[in-house]
């Protein structure tokens, strides 16, 4: 399974990206390639030109800065799970991370790269999703910031534009009122899942307690299980599976049938609930 | 680390000093392969050598109108467009049936599709081309129009008048029908108390060798021979197919084996691109490779065991077994695989269904349709795991019906250990074996009554976990009964060569192949012993059909048992030799002297009389000072074959410990166990890895493996990402222990043992499933593989 | 549209220039360009581990890398790992406890096992030890055989290192 020949660009900085990136067609951005190199030996893209971005190592750094935590593109997914600031600061994110893959993969695979792929079965675009993240987005017209609730919008499909190459995301780092829930379900470790679930619970100074339940694997993209998260938030665990039912809508697939998932994703919010600290009412 | 233990030494004929029979020695060719310095067939490359890549067709079944080839001649580093049309010039086509399968039919294949593409996948133009990417462009600009034809995806329907007949000429979808009918079954389900009767099926899976399948062909038009790397379990068969097929004569060719990244079935049948490969050596007189990518490797390495099997047991209330009843249907594909046959899995099936047990009474029909898919042959424990988990399933369905302990209903029902020789129901012929002692030992080692405790106590808690067993015997050191009889140029019988060299070590070739199960070691172990030498003083050579004596190769368990004895019968006769040379140049008895740690002994006494080396010496350069009239041989061949038993049936019982998530209807496996006998275990680390690989395989089965087709005939899953092996962490420990019962049948008393693990696994697995669910109210599993879809419709969760 | 590129990197300590084409990957430029035919293809898409290697110390998929993108780098393979005595009782103990059969995953369960054991952690459990490996395919052994060998390895590593 060799890839069609295409040409390949070493980029020298950003705008050195965008410029090789919007001067071909079919240009692809390469970072960590754990994904798109698959692609490329099955023969089921042909980019013209690969614009090699991992010379940008302005973008592989992990960053604190005014309650948010940010994590370049280029930040390997093994960076990130050894990282005792992500271990502190986003702790779903550390406990999302030894999901992905095998050791080896995730010592190439990128954060910046998961993200713009969007695998509806991948765990970081769940993760962000929970978290109410925001992306970064350069292309030829400027820069400009994504919620996360905006940028995933069909399968493999994301509100990044063809000319454009993701810089970073940014999450709200963890205050200690947080509570945060992951569970997957997946045939053999480092799969894909059949269904998984980020959540997140917090408490603004507010008062009013916001659950977040990004659910994976059930839908085209990550799914914010809205009926579900208000009857979650208002103390009523059974009413928060039930609804489940109206909030998601999977389709069968090779490993588990429609009726599977929308099962095991009840099952997975029982468990999260506990790790959030929501006990049935 | 715990090393397996070696086994208690048994005082027989094979009593020699220093013997390493029963040692587990490291085997001699490891380090080479541990620093990455192993040659697999994947590694070779010759001078002027090309690549070839196949198109192959995007349909099940489809008429080829037109290939046009224009364009991807002219693309670079091409070097050949060949069509089907073009390389049948070159080489005949061939029909995969056997005699001694009464009725089997199938249609001529050829190396490449020529006017019809018959399974999604199948090869229908060839490019070679400099480089492998280089094919891989060319095969993009082939421009092939398909007429599509309705595909026979159904084997349910396959029979049916409705349904396309895929070869006209045969008349029918039938490749192959069996029927058996011994005792009287009608009579024994009058007198069961009740009856047991389900639905079995079994997904259909293959083998996903970790090195590709991979061919380099070598046509020397200088020479007029033909050079063959091949990663072939059989080599002298594949000698006598390329020879057969291309119009030469055997002796102009030659296949090499080096190392195998595994095989275990799949590669020891006849594939058309790795034909085609070897036909467009010939045809464009070069080397050319041809390496499968997983891809390709999914649609065309050999399926196996799909399986519909409809099957009755039954069973009086105090536990007796009065009748066995099974209806196998299995769908194929388009062509029985040359040269053993697709009829074979089936008839196994028949042949092994109740095997273990007293019962006689037992009805069977197995039928094997063609259809529009990829072909299917014998893999790993041909037609055991069917027939295993169907007569394990049936069992422990009916102990829980009688409300009897599952190990009890087979105490009840096991031939006796002292009963043999015996029959199964089947009639196939068993010398001796050990099931009680096997079961008492499997109770014993797994702690039975200690686990039901457990499994009780966390029951009571919410927990729920599961043991299951199966009763097994296994096929192995196989005469011609199995293919000879049949007319198949597939050597049961096989050889070793061995030779003194001139400084006292030992060279020996052996017709047994390496696939990494350890022939060599195996082979070096029965030379040294019976020979007299260090192990380490020992070099065996396999995989050359033109250095190593004819044999049969690596298959259905038989080269330890076979090949090992093959040895063991040369390694004496070379020391007769030698110790004849001995005698003449010490002027002493022959009979008075034996070899020991690789010098000439005092038989009596053990004193040291002359050195290898020393004779070796004298023999080959100095012959002017040995006695007139006496000319040394330092080489010795032995060829063995069994012939008192068709097969040496070997037996033995798993168990599966494991527990079952019924909200999401995950199974975690906890630990498995496998107490076999087969016969003489020469080395006891290398039979227990084989019996660990083997259960994985058939966990694999169980649990994960099964290649998905949609009613075009499209296998959904071709990648490794979709199509699910078993993987380190989901796997348990596996305990090994052994009963030793040696057959009479060869001096070594060893039976084969690399098939055993997955004979039993898939079984034991499927009844600990059943049995962790059966108390809340399930329905029993019966299909394989148990997947959480599965488990949870069968708790009536969705 | 795919002219070749210059690159220049180390493979095992030795300087490496080569004139690739930009889609030739990693093990095939090892395998083919240089013949260091250790590290195996089985997959082409990153799921058997056949192909892993090191770059710059760290263990990575040769199949999704392309040559192009080492240029500069430092590459090891089993041949030079293996010369260098690093995993020299791992590759022992394998032999001993017959924790290979017919090699073919091997070196890539080799380096992704000395990954786990350089991490500093200590002595891993058997569970550890079978997450860490849960990307290398074995077909032959049933893993058993090489959790033992690497928990016990790890135990012999510990106690040296007192």
């Amino acid at each position: 399974m060799k890839p069609a020949p295409f040409a390949y660009a070493k980029a020298r900085s950003l705008d050195h990206a965008i410029a090789l990136l919007n001067g071909t067609p079919e240009a692809k951005i390469l970072a960590g390639g754990q994904s798109l190199i698959p692609t490329l030996n099955m023969r089921l893209s042909a980019p013209a030109l690969l614009v090699d971005i991992n010379d940008l190592t302005e973008l592989g750094r992990i960053a604190r800065r005014n309650g948010q935590i940010e994590f370049g593109a280029l930040v390997r997914h093994a960076q990130a799970e050894h990282s005792s600031e992500v271990g502190q600061l986003a702790p779903l994110l550390a406990a999302a991370l030894p999901h992905i893959a095998h050791p080896a993969i995730r010592n190439r695979g990128t954060v910046g790269g998961s993200i713009a792929l969007a695998d509806p079965a991948a765990e970081l675009p769940a993760c962000l999703l929970a978290l109410d993240g925001e992306i970064d987005l350069a292309g030829p017209s400027g820069q400009r910031t994504v919620a996360a609730e905006a940028f995933f919008k069909g399968l493999f499909e994301t509100a990044l534009t063809e000319g454009e190459i993701l810089t970073a995301i940014r999450i709200p780092a963890a205050q200690s009122q947080d509570r945060f829930g992951f569970a997957e379900l997946a045939r053999r470790h480092g799969d894909y899942a059949l269904v998984g679930l980020a959540a997140a619970a917090r408490t603004p100074r507010d008062g009013s307690r916001t659950i977040r339940l990004a659910y994976f694997g059930v839908g085209a993209t990550p799914i914010r299980a809205r009926r579900a998260e208000t009857a979650l938030a208002g103390g009523d665990l059974d009413g928060a599976v039930a609804a489940l039912v109206h909030d998601l809508d999977p389709d069968d697939d090779l490993h588990a049938s429609a009726a599977a998932k929308h099962h095991l994703a009840g099952v997975l919010l029982r468990r999260v609930a506990g790790q959030l600290g929501e006990r049935a009412a | 680390m715990k090393p397996t233990s070696d086994m208690p030494a048994v005082p027989t004929a094979l009593d020699r000093p220093n013997s390493y029979i029963g040692r587990s020695v490291p085997r001699p060719n490891l380090a080479r392969l541990a620093q990455g310095r192993g040659q697999y067939v994947s590694d070779v490359t010759l001078p002027r050598m090309a690549h070839v890549a196949f198109v192959r067709s995007p349909h099940a079944h489809a008429r080829i109108r037109t290939i046009d080839a224009g364009e991807a001649k002219q693309a670079a580093g091409v070097l050949a467009v060949v069509t089907g049309a073009e390389l049948a010039k070159v080489m005949s086509p061939w029909i995969g049936v056997l005699t001694h399968l009464k009725g089997i039919k199938s249609a001529p294949q050829h190396p490449m599709a020529i006017d019809r593409a018959c399974w999604q996948g199948e090869a229908v133009c060839a490019v070679v081309a400099r480089t492998r990417a280089q094919a891989e462009d060319a095969c993009e600009l082939v421009r092939v129009e398909y007429n599509e034809l309705v595909p026979v995806t159904d084997a349910e329907t396959a029979l049916d008048p409705a349904t396309p007949v895929i070869h006209a000429d045969l008349g029918d979808n039938l490749t192959f029908e069996r029927k058996h009918e011994a005792g009287h079954p009608d009579q024994g389900f009058a007198d069961a108390d009740e009856i047991v009767e389900t639905t079995f099926r079994f997904g259909r899976h293959t083998g996903v060798t970790n090195e590709p399948r991979a061919i380099v062909a070598d046509w020397n038009p200088g020479e007029q021979r033909l050079t063959v790397y091949q990663g072939t379990q059989a080599p002298h068969m594949m000698q006598n197919l390329f020879a057969k097929h291309l119009g030469l004569e055997e002796h102009q060719v030659r296949v090499l084996t080096k190392d195998v990244g595994g095989s275990f079935g799949i590669k020891v049948h006849t594939y058309a691109d790795e034909m085609a490969t070897v036909a467009l050596s010939k045809l464009l007189r070069r080397p050319v490779k041809f390496v499968a990518d997983r891809l390709e490797s999914f649609v065309t390495d050999i399926h196996a065991r799909d399986h519909r099997v409809r099957a009755k047991l039954g069973v009086k209330r105090d536990g007796t077994i009065t009748a066995w009843e099974i209806d196998d249907l299995t769908g194929i594909g388009p062509y029985s695989v040359y040269p053993r046959t697709s009829g074979i899995e089936a008839n196994q099936v028949v042949n092994l269904v109740g095997g273990p047990y007293t019962c006689p009474n037992y009805r069977a029909r197995a039928r094997v349709v063609f259809q529009n898919k990829n072909v299917m042959c014998q893999y790993r424990a041909v037609g055991h795991p069917i027939a295993t988990s169907v007569t394990e399933g049936l069992i422990e369905l009916a102990a829980a019906r009688i409300g009897m302990d599952p190990l009890e209903l087979r105490r009840r029902n096991l031939i006796p250990d002292d009963a043999y020789p015996a029959s199964g129901p089947s009639g196939i012929k068993f010398e001796a074996l050990s099931h009680h002692a096997c079961l008492a030992r499997l109770d014993t080692l797994m702690n039975y009554a200690g686990l039901r405790a457990e499994q009780a106590h966390l029951r009571a808690r919410g927990a729920h976990r599961g043991i299951g067993f199966a009763s097994f015997i296994e096929v192995t050191n196989p005469s011609a009964a199995f293919y000879g009889v049949g007319g198949a140029r597939i050597s049961a019988q096989d050889g070793a060569t061995v030779r003194l060299d001139a400084t006292g070590a030992i060279f020996c070739a052996t017709g047994v192949t390496e696939q990494g199960q350890g022939a060599e070691a195996v082979i070096a172990q029965c030379v040294a012993t019976a020979f007299g030498v260090p192990i380490e003083r020992v070099r065996v050579v396999t995989g050359d059909t033109d250095n190593v004596p004819y044999g049969g190769g690596t298959w259905a368990s038989r080269a330890a048992g076979i090949g090992g004895e093959a040895a063991w019968q040369a390694g004496k006769a070379l020391r007769q030799n030698v110790l004849a040379a001995a005698a003449s140049i010490l002027q002493a008895d022959p009979r008075a002297l034996d070899i020991a740690k690789g010098t000439v002994v005092d038989a009596d006494t053990g004193r040291e009389r002359i050195g290898l080396d020393e004779v070796a010496r004298i023999v080959y350069f100095r012959p002017d000072t040995l006695p007139p009239g006496f000319q040394a041989e330092m080489v010795a061949t032995r060829h063995y074959v069994p012939r008192a038993f068709a097969f040496a049936f070997t037996n033995g019982v798993q168990g599966s410990y494991l527990e079952v998530d019924t909200d999401t209807g995950f199974i975690k496996l906890l630990k498995h166990w496998c107490v076999e006998d087969c016969g003489t275990v020469i080395n006891p680390q290398l039979v227990d890895e084989q019996i660990r690989g083997g259960v994985v395989q058939g966990i694999g089965a169980a649990l994960f493996e099964h290649c998905v087709y949609d009613e075009r005939g499209q296998l959904r899953n071709c990648t490794m990402a979709d199509y699910l092996v078993p993987m380190a962490p989901e796997m348990p420990d596996i305990e090994v222990d052994h009963v030793v019962t040696p057959t009479a049948d060869s001096e070594l008393g060893a039976k084969g043992a690399g098939e055993a693990g997955t004979a039993g696994a898939s079984g034991a697995i499927m009844n600990a499933v059943n049995d962790a669910l059966r108390p809340l109210g399930a329905r029993p599993i019966t299909d394989i593989p148990i997947t959480p879809d599965v488990v949870l419709k069968a708790l009536g969760k969705i | 549209m795919s002219d070749r590129i210059d690159v220049a990197f180390t493979v095992n300590g030795e300087d490496v220039r080569a004139q690739v084409e930009p889609r030739q990957n990693l093990v095939d430029f090892l395998r083919e360009e240089l013949q260091l035919t250790g590290s195996h293809v089985g997959c082409e898409h990153g799921v058997c581990g056949a192909c892993t290697v090191r770059v710059d110390g760290a263990i990575v998929r040769g199949c999704l890398l392309l040559a192009v993108q080492c240029d500069g780098r430092r590459v090891e393979t089993i041949e030079g790992v293996s010369d260098s005595g690093d995993i020299a009782d791992l590759q022992a103990a394998f032999c001993e406890r017959n924790a290979l059969q017919c090699g073919f995953c091997t070196p890539g369960m080799l380096l992704t096992a000395q990954d786990l054991l350089t991490r500093g952690n200590g002595a891993p459990s058997r569970e550890t030890i079978r997450l860490h490996l849960s990307g290398n395919y074995c077909r032959c052994t049933g893993y058993h055989a090489i959790i033992d060998v690497v928990e016990e390895v790890a135990l012999a590593r510990t106690r040296q290192a007192r």
